[in-house]
This record gives C-alpha cells, sequence and structure tokens, in this order.
C-alpha cells in the first residue's frame, strides 16, 4: 500500500499533551472522512498510546514523544507513537488485558483498548532504548483520498 | 472544576464534564474521595453527560471510586454513559460492579 499523506510531530512527554496529539491526529485523519464512531476508535486509540510514554516511559523525568501518522491508499490510518523511554522487559505481557506495573489508579486496559478499537497494533521495546507501538486502522470513508 | 458534585439523603451526584483523560483525571478523583470521606453516602452517582471524551484513565477513575465506596458497603451508579464512553466501559468489566445507564438509548428507562 502507497503513503499519500504523512505528518509528524515531536511533543514533550507533559500530560497536557494528551488531548494535543491525540486531536491533532485525529484532525489529520479526518481527511479520508471516517464515521464519527471510527475517528472516536482512533482518538481513543492514539490517547493510550501517548499516555503510556508518559506514565510509564518517562516516570519522572521530561522526554519527547515522536508520532507520526500516515494515510494510505486503501483508507488506512497508521499512527506511531514512540519514545526513547525505559522500555518494556516482557511486550506480551504488558500487553495483556488487566496486566499494569502501576497499581493504583491505572486499570491495565490502555493495550486492550488500542486492539480492540483498531485493526492492527505492533509494538517494538528494547529494555533502556524505548518503545514504538504502530497502530493501523482501515476507514470507511470516500475512497478518493 | 469540570464536575459539581452534591450530597442528598445518603446519595452523591457527581456531574462530570469536559475531557476524561490521565491529565485531568486527578482532580475529579481528589474531588469525589473528598466527597467519600466525608459523608460516607450509600450511593455514588457518576454522571457522564456532559463528558466528551474518556480514555481507559477514566476505567482507573471508576474503579478507583468502587474500592473506596464498596470498602465500607456503598454502591456505584454510572449515568448517562455516551456511546464512546460505553464502548470503553464495556472492555473493563465495569458493569459487573456498577449499574451503567447509557446516554440517549431508551431515555429515561433502564437500559443496561
Ligand atoms: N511506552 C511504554 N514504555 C514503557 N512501558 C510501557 C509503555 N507502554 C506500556 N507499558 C507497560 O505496559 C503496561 C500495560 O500498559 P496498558 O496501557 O495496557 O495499561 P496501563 O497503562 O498500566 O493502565 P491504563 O492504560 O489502563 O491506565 C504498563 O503498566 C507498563 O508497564
Ligand atoms: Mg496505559
Amino acid at each position: 500500500m502507497k503513503i499519500i499523506n504523512e505528518m509528524r510531530l515531536e511533543v514533550e512527554s507533559r500530560s497536557v499533551n494528551e488531548s494535543f496529539a491525540r486531536v491533532t491526529v485525529s484532525a489529520f485523519a479526518a481527511q479520508l472522512d471516517p464515521t464519527v464512531e471510527e475517528l472516536s476508535d482512533i482518538k481513543t486509540a492514539v490517547s493510550e498510546a501517548v499516555t503510556n510514554c508518559i506514565v510509564h516511559a518517562y516516570p519522572n523525568v521530561m522526554g519527547k514523544i515522536y508520532i507520526y501518522a500516515a494515510i494510505l491508499t486503501d483508507n488506512t490510518v497508521r499512527v506511531r507513537v514512540r519514545d526513547r523511554g525505559c522500555g518494556i522487559a516482557n511486550v506480551a505481557q504488558a500487553m495483556e488485558p488487566l496486566f499494569t506495573t502501576l497499581a493504583g489508579e491505572r486499570a491495565g486496559l490502555g493495550f486492550a483498548v488500542m486492539e480492540s478499537f483498531m485493526d492492527s497494533v505492533k509494538v517494538r521495546s528494547r529494555v533502556g532504548r524505548g518503545t514504538a507501538v504502530t497502530l493501523e486502522k482501515k476507514v470507511s470513508g470516500k475512497t478518493d483520498g | 472544576m469540570p464536575v459539581k458534585i452534591n450530597t442528598n439523603s445518603g446519595k452523591t451526584i457527581a456531574y462530570l464534564s469536559g475531557e476524561i483523560d490521565h491529565h485531568n483525571a486527578w482532580p475529579l478523583r481528589e474531588a469525589i474521595d473528598n466527597e467519600l470521606r466525608r459523608l460516607r453516602p450509600g450511593t455514588l452517582r457518576m454522571d457522564f453527560g456532559g463528558v466528551s471524551f474518556m480514555d481507559s484513565s477514566g476505567v482507573g477513575l471508576v474503579m478507583g471510586r468502587y474500592k473506596t465506596l464498596s470498602a465500607y458497603g456503598g454502591r456505584l451508579e454510572l449515568m448517562n454513559v455516551p456511546a464512546q464512553i460505553y464502548k470503553v466501559m464495556k472492555l473493563s468489566g465495569i458493569e459487573k460492579i456498577a449499574k451503567i445507564y447509557r446516554k440517549d438509548v431508551n431515555k429515561g428507562e433502564d437500559n443496561q
């Protein structure tokens, strides 16, 4: 599938950027004319990935969050959210519903939300180096991009 | 503060508004917990009618309040839950611990 449009956004890991990032990516995805539900699915999944960078990747420090989004020829939106934070030792375990390393106010549902709201979720991570989460969703909007 | 709270005859109602994410959840939690600690109501009703977005941080908010309530036998009700939020809640199993009333579905009825 060819890429017809792409955007990049780099923000600091401040929690105020959670809404900025999800709104920006969903505004970019809106060019595919998705349904209201599809757009809010994308927005919610991006919010999960970005929040994880802020809460987990950079727990007590400021770091950069690198967000990339692309529109593909088959009406797919691809979003990659990357950090240079602590990394995840066991990705399969981290992705299990209800698994969390921060019990208390966290439900352990972020990855479950991403997996159920998007068509695919891919995670690459190295301890001490960082994590990249790639999300894809094909939307049922118009076909001429 | 994006929450209005009042308590009447053992029932606390928290009218939430705006977007509930990790950034916004903290003041909501503090305000609700304050009321629960002070008055120990038999029922807490969280009203999502004015909430335009919620992610898993909102689930954490609900689960945390449930823990506080259930420690002394209180009940939890979730009212006017919009579609996007209901979708997130469904993944969490919240409906096993609280009654969920959806927004704009069979208005005024129990539509759990
Ligand atoms: N970018 C990241 N860097 C480091 N660890 C991460 C990252 N994203 C997720 N994790 C790890 O994976 C676990 C599961 O993440 P997930 O988003 O599913 O749940 P959570 O963030 O703990 O809770 P919730 O998302 O419900 O608030 C986290 O507890 C954390 O240990
Ligand atoms: Mg998370």
